[in-house]
């Protein structure tokens, strides 16, 4: 299975090195370098490289590369969801995932990748069971480890690890008892150029904050659990109860995890809350064009549009552009060709507009292609999938 | 390449400088700036007694180890705190053994014990973290205690350390593979285990130490379905994967009958005939068949529950479950998989990379069901170009005549995207929809056609390549399109598309009568500036204007062909060569002239262009194989389905059976047991060495352990010799060994029948060597067991004459070669039976055993070395080739002059080699590979302290001289109290001779005895007195430099006198 585990930065430096059987030398990482080199953006770095000896599986999170040296036949996926699983950990047990946490806190990480996996196999994965075997480390424990001398390891096996419920701890006590849920979703659209969408889907996931004493059951139903036709669960969901009933049964991990991820598939499809005008158009045999772009709210449900940021890759012949914004501020990187316009909050009153002088490269030829635009925006408040949560009762 | 030079620079010294330091302490970093003071301030903090200041510096080597630095001349300190009470600090401690246990194999002995003591501790967690350190730290020696520890642990009352006993085994299997069959049993009993926390472990161990075993799992098959749902999520890859394979073997295809149906209509579109045969063969097998399918009910169990886990967050779990579906479900239920493989499309972009590539293929076989998704394949700006082809890839798989104008409208936005790669496969993508699509070919042509003016050059290349394909199937009808094509010519440079372009005019000049030879005119002009693969297009087309339109293309053909013989490429060179003989009529030119029209233009097949994922799914998908496309190590090729159900009572589970293979079970292992506890009884005194007492014990478990870890029964041999003393070992010899063969030989007999086969080929060379002994050598009269015929007759012949048979030959052996040779014998005292070492065991040494004795010679080549005689004896029934030694890993100072090279050992025969070694004064055993043209075997030799020296002869008052000058702390006195049979004049020579390698010393009084010798290396006199006095009571002097070697020496001898 998984035999060592490097982790690069984006300069190349390899700042970790973990080995769960014989040692590899690092040199093995040449052959990602290579690719890497080859491959010029970090995202089109294939995953999975063969070399001579070893295969290599990578992952980029954060900046940081997980490369991780396989030997013998392995799902791909298998290594592939795991370092991402690793990358949550840290996240978690951190804060952010970053080359400087991970090096700040370099024993830490060495003792969760030993408890990770054992000979290359995963061994405990879950958050809760890792916690109880490690603590994170927080600045009041430091103190009073220093002046105890007690350690962050636990030593006596997660109680979890042998019940049927891995991921949650034992002994559990709130003062106050609550349960959040965050309900999330996304809409995700191309739509081409006059206005029509071409495809959109929603993706949804509910993140969940438990904190309850004890070993709470808990259930939860929805108004219309058909809308729901692609579920994907925590383990800790019973699959059966759903089958049958349409009901979301569990006893919940404590603290913050994801509970259940969809998707609405785009029959019930949703109209787009905002609509973007654009004039987009370069000069034949002159080394400028225009550009005009102006964004604003569809019907919403009276719920405003936040956090707007469009961001639009230029062809590479522009040179420079020269704008002017009615709303937010805008940025154009000249050497990535990446424009960033940062709107903010649409008031439908005043639309955001942005204009201005596009300049070319003299002498290159008029670009073809039309830059394709991406917004991102937020609607707080809103499903749009119309599904609602009815009733949550606990045990 | 530039990182692993900034990586080298690094860790060439520069680490004090840029680089932050991990430690926890900010000064440490900057005072100890080079690495070996630093070192010297981590080891005083390990020695000290707080235990903080143990795990400060316990976490700066962490760091250390983390950063790829090397920490492992901090072994000896680290390891000591093996022991430690602090949770924390041991579990560093094991970071550290299990990175660099490895490169110190005798250090990381002296931690064993403590995990030893780890494994009964009645905290499951340390018990379970004990076996993980243990199994995980890779040294053979101690491979049977590994073994017996797992044993132990499967058994274990804690679900948690049945599984670690789970991950143990494969490490085990790694490190040394012939314990199969036993861990073969061992995984048995733990797939019989009820518990979900093990199933998933117990999977991956059967994966990977005995895929091939299938009958293991048909008990377990239907409880492996039911748990399934419960294992933790990567226990399901493991055990989804192992069971698609069972099914594939167990059950029947579940499409025998539909095939027909269905491919026939999908045939329709594709109309390969690669499915035709495939279609052929399963019509074949239904018509033998006609049998109406019925799904075995086990087959339907397993797509039941597995169909859940569909629905998991996991990635990997929900592809394992979908390539079940795939390989394992009737047609008409794969349909349920694409939602979900659809689903993982939002995740990670590695995640989709890999989902994508699955998909690709299963769309290919099973395209109906990726349909209704096809706009989920969309591509968006924002995706990665690896991405993007790949979904390019399913889209065309997909495009069929009611989607391909939906797909051909998206693929034209795709052609103005800024990524040229991305756009060059959309232009790839629309021929092929083209090709397979008969409907949307003129309007794919058109569009290419419109591409052809295109400003960006890579585009109109890919263009030209693609519409030169396409016009293959139907030139007839499109020379305007192959008049603009010869137009552009003039301003295409890209080779290829320059090539397809002559290719084009030249295969279809006749429909361009006109423009073709202009063409050749202009390329002539241009010739030597073309690329290869141009030129070569331009001989071509040369000659087939020449014989389609020879009056206006005659000059300029030789002018070409003219050009090409002078071309710096042979290739060229021989094509000119061939065109000119085969074209040109000449009056030798033969009667290929005649057919050079048919040769030249004939009519060529169109080509195929296809998927390159067609076919892939030979591989199981989902597999690493798969995504390579190549065969991974470790693969096992998914099997294609019987044409036969084998027979499905095998999976019944009936209770009276079940516990009569169980009680079948134990009672083998009852009577394996005696052979372990054998190396459990060797291993004691290590056990029992309690390490945290100080150094002091430590070195003495250092001293055990190297031979503990052997486990052989010569040992036992040699520990009871040790035990009983020379004199009564030579009276009571043949008795003893007589017996300790014969339990051998039962031992071996019941344990396995791994002997029989060596048993007759060993029986010959023993014989022959007792003859060989019979006819000379009378010194032989103190080796012990010593002719068959005085030997009481064994109670098995022949199992036990094999193994008798071989410890005779290896004692025969060193003195019948000490007799031939008869060299000078006066250095060579006269000493009862060389002791003979076990180096390797037949066991472990996979038939070949080795065996060592120190034959007191002096060795030829360098006087400062021990001469060891090893006997190699081939057991096994195939030759042994290359035989060396290899990569000695000498302590600093002790040097190893290799024997040479055995070329081949045949099957039975012995050899012996004479090999130096230089101890350097010292104990510490030499370590060093044996390699056989197979396999390497880590051995070690440790001399006993009386090997390290040679005797001297001198005169009694050159004794006393040298004595006068070796007192004080150089002497070493003892009293001890002789045996009954150990008071005569020779029977005390006699012990002291075999105990040290000495000469004796002429003496006046006759109540002392006088001993002198050199050590090998140093050349220091080691001076031994022994005086009687009244009674039994005697006292030992010993008088060296070396108050090591004496003071080991005194042990030595005393006990050599005392017991």
């Amino acid at each position: 299975m998984i035999h060592s585990l490097f982790l690069i930065n984006c300069s190349g430096d390899i700042f970790l090195e973990k080995h769960w059987k014989s040692v590899v030398s690092q040199s093995v990482c040449d052959y990602f370098f290579e690719a890497q080199e080859k491959a010029v953006d970090v995202e089109n770095v294939p995953p999975v490289i063969s070399t001579p000896h070893h295969y290599l599986i990578s992952i980029y999170r954060d900046k940081i590369f997980f490369v991780s040296v396989i030997q013998t036949e392995v799902p791909p996926l298998f290594v592939i969801e795991f370092l991402h699983r690793v990358a949550d950990t840290f996240q978690d047990y951190f804060g952010e995932c970053s080359e400087t946490s991970i090096k700040d806190n370099v024993v830490i990480v060495y003792e969760l990748l030993e408890e990770m996996l054992d000979n290359g196999f995963p061994l405990a994965t879950e958050s809760n069971i890792l916690k109880e075997l490690i603590k994170p480390p927080t600045i009041l424990r430091s103190v009073v480890n220093s002046i105890t001398g007690s350690s962050n390891v636990g030593d006596t096996l997660p109680t979890g690890q042998l019940s049927n419920i891995p991921w949650r701890r034992a002994g559990v006590k709130y003062t106050n008892n609550e349960a959040y849920f965050d309900v999330i979703e996304e809409i995700d659209a191309i739509i081409d150029k006059s206005g029509s969408t071409v495809f959109a889907e929603i993706q949804g996931v509910i993140d969940s904050c438990i904190k309850l004493s004890g070993m709470p059951d808990l259930s939860l139903s929805f108004m219309n659990p058909r809308l729901l036709d692609d579920v994907s669960f925590h383990p800790c969901i019973r699959f059966k109860r759903w089958e049958s009933e349409r009901v979301l049964s569990f006893i919940p991990p404590d603290g913050n995890f994801r509970l259940i991820s969809y998707r609405v598939s785009s029959q019930n499809l949703v109209a787009i809350p905002v609509y973007v005008k654009h004039m987009i158009s370069f000069k034949e045999n002159s080394s400028s064009g225009r550009f005009d772009v102006t964004i604003g709210p569809k019907q919403n449900m009276g719920k405003t549009v936040e956090g707007v940021v469009m961001t639009v890759h230029m062809p590479k012949a522009v040179l420079n552009m020269n704008l002017t914004s009615t709303q937010g501020n805008y940025t154009f990187d000249p050497v990535t060709k990446v424009l960033t316009w940062d709107i903010g909050k649409i008031t439908p009153q005043k639309l955001p507009n942005l204009k201005g002088i596009v300049n070319l490269q003299s002498g290159a030829p008029k670009p073809e292609e039309n830059p394709s635009l991406n917004i991102q925006f937020k609607i707080q408040q809103l499903a749009i999938s119309a599904k609602t949560q009815t009733w949550m009762e606990g045990r | 390449m530039a990182a692993g030079q900034a990586y080298s620079e690094e860790k060439g010294g520069s680490s004090s400088l840029g680089e932050p330091e991990y430690g926890h302490d900010p000064a440490s970093g900057g005072i100890f700036s080079s690495d070996y003071k630093r070192h010297d301030d981590l080891k005083e903090m390990l020695d000290s007694n707080k235990d903080s200041l143990k795990l400060e510096a316990m976490k700066r080597i962490v760091a250390m180890i983390a950063r790829g630095k090397n920490a492992s001349d901090l072994f000896p300190a680290v390891v000591k705190n093996v022991a430690c009470k602090n949770i924390e600090v041991k579990k560093l401690v094991y970071v550290y053994l299990v990175r660099y246990a490895e490169e110190q194999q005798d250090l990381a002995l002296l931690s064993i014990s403590t995990f030893q003591r780890g494994l009964k501790d009645p905290n499951q967690l340390i018990r379970a973290s004990a076996l993980r350190v243990l199994s995980s730290i890779r040294v053979p020696i101690i491979v049977p205690i590994m073994m017996l520890a797992i044993k132990e642990a499967a058994s274990d009352m804690s679900p948690y350390v049945r599984k670690t006993a789970a991950h143990a085994i494969p490490k085990l299997y790694s490190l040394d593979s012939d314990q199969k069959d036993q861990l073969i049993e061992v995984i048995e009993k733990l797939l019989a285990d009820k518990t979900t926390l093990v199933a998933g472990s117990v999977v991956m161990a059967f994966e990977e130490v005995c895929p091939e075993r299938i009958d293991l799992i048909h008990k377990n098959y239907r409880k492996l379905c039911n748990l399934l749902i419960d294992v933790e999520e990567w226990g399901q890859v493991v055990i989804i994967n192992m069971l698609t394979r069972y099914a594939r073997t167990q059950f029947l295809s579940p499409n025998q009958n539909e095939s027909l149906l269905e491919d026939s209509a999908e045939k329709a579109f594709y109309g390969s005939d690669e499915e035709d045969t495939k279609d052929a063969k399963a019509e074949a097998t239904s018509l033998v068949k006609r049998k109406p399918y019925v799904m075995d009910p086990d087959h339907r169990l397993l797509l039941r529950n597995t169909k859940p886990l569909l629905q998991s967050r996991n990635a990997a779990v929900v592809m394992a479950v979908a390539q079940l579906y795939f390989h394992l479900a009737p047609k008409a239920e794969v349909g349920v998989i694409a939602k979900a493989l659809v689903r993982l499309l939002r995740s990670h972009s590695e995640v989709q990379y890999v989902v994508l590539q699955n998909v690709a293929t299963m769309s290919i076989k099973r395209r109906g069901m990726f349909e209704p998704y096809l706009k989920s394949f969309y591509i968006r700006s924002t995706d990665p170009t690896q991405i993007k082809i790949l979904k390019l890839e399913v889209l065309t798989n997909l495009a069929n005549e009611t989607n391909i104008s939906t797909i051909l409208r998206e693929f034209q936005t795709y052609i103005r995207s800024m990524d040229k790669d991305f756009v060059a496969a959309t232009i790839q993508a629309i021929g092929r929809c083209a090709t397979n699509i008969g409907k949307v070919r003129d309007t794919c042509l058109n569009g290419l056609v419109q591409l052809l003016s295109n400003r960006d050059e890579l585009v109109v290349a890919e263009s030209v390549v693609v519409i030169k394909k396409l016009l293959q199937m139907q030139p007839a009808q499109h020379s305007e399109i192959i008049k603009h094509m010869a137009k552009l010519t003039d301003n295409i440079q890209v080779p290829m598309a320059r090539a397809s372009i002559l290719w084009l005019i030249g295969e279809y000049c006749e429909h361009v009568p006109k423009i073709a030879p202009d063409v050749l005119r202009k390329m002539a002009k241009s010739f030597t500036n073309e690329e290869d693969i141009v030129k070569l297009q331009v001989i071509n087309l040369a000659a087939k204007l020449y014989l389609t339109n020879s009056k206006q293309s005659k000059l300029l053909t030789q002018y070409v062909l003219n050009l090409a013989k002078y071309d710096q490429n042979y290739d060229i060179r021989d094509r000119a060569r061939f065109i000119r003989q085969l074209i040109v009529p000449t009056e030798k030119s033969g009667a290929l002239n005649k057919y050079a029209k048919k040769l030249f233009l004939a009519q060529k097949p169109a080509p195929i262009l296809e998927s390159s994922f067609k076919d892939r799914d030979h591989f199981q998908l989902g597999s690493l194989s798969h995504l390579l496309n190549a065969k991974a190590v470790g693969y096992q090729e998914l099997p294609d389905w019987p044409d036969e159900a084998p027979d499905p009572s095998v999976r019944n589970v009936e209770v009276p059976e079940w516990t009569k293979c169980t009680s079948r079970e134990k009672r083998k292992e009852k009577v394996e047991k005696p052979f372990y506890s054998d190396s459990e009884g060797e291993s004691g005194p290590t056990e029992s060495a309690d390490s945290g007492e100080g150094l002091g014990s430590m070195v003495e478990c250092q001293a055990v352990m190297p031979q503990a870890g052997h486990g052989s029964p010569s040992e036992e041999e040699e520990e009871e010799g040790v035990k009983k003393g020379k004199k009564k070992k030579q009276q009571q010899g043949r008795k003893g060994r007589g017996d300790t063969s014969s339990e051998e030989a039962s031992a071996s007999e019941s344990s396995s029948s791994e002997s029989d086969s060596g048993s007759e080929a060993q029986e010959s060379p023993a014989e022959v060597e007792t003859k060989r002994r019979k006819a000379g050598s009378a010194n032989c009269f103190s080796s012990p067991p010593l002719c068959p015929a005085v030997t009481p007759p064994p109670p098995q012949p022949v199992p036990s004459s094999n193994i008798v048979s071989t410890s005779l030959v290896t004692d025969l052996e060193g003195l019948t070669l000490t007799d031939t040779s008869l060299a000078p014998a006066l250095l060579s005292p006269a000493f009862g039976s060389v002791r003979t070492y076990e180096l390797l065991h037949r066991m472990t040494g996979e038939g070949l055993s080795v065996e060592y004795c120190f034959s007191r010679r002096p060795f030829p080549h360098d006087p400062h070395m021990v001469a060891v005689q090893i006997q190699i004896s081939n057991n096994t029934d195939a030759e042994v080739k290359s035989l060396r030694i290899s990569e000695p890993k000498p302590l600093s100072g002790m040097r190893i002059q290799e024997f040479p090279e055995i070329e081949s050992l045949a099957p039975g025969d012995t050899a012996s080699v004479v090999m130096g070694i230089d101890f350097c004064d010292s104990t510490q055993a030499a370590n060093f590979q044996l390699c056989t043209h197979t396999r390497h075997f880590y051995v070690s030799i440790q001399p006993p302290v009386g090997e390290l020296m040679a005797p001297v002869f001198m005169s009694e008052n050159e004794f006393k001289k040298e004595q006068g000058k070796l007192t004080g702390m150089s002497e070493i006195t003892e009293k001890l109290t002789l045996l009954e049979k150990c008071r005569s004049d020779h029977a005390i020579v006699q012990q002291v001779t075999s105990a040290a390698n000495v000469g004796r010393v002429p003496c006046g009084a006759d109540n002392e005895y006088r001993f002198a010798a050199k050590t090998v290396t140093s050349g220091s006199l080691v001076l031994i007195t022994l005086e009687k006095r009244e009674g039994a009571a005697a006292q030992l002097t010993v008088n060296s430099e070396k108050m090591v070697i004496g003071t080991m020496l005194v042990k030595d001898i005393v006990q050599a006198l005392v017991q």
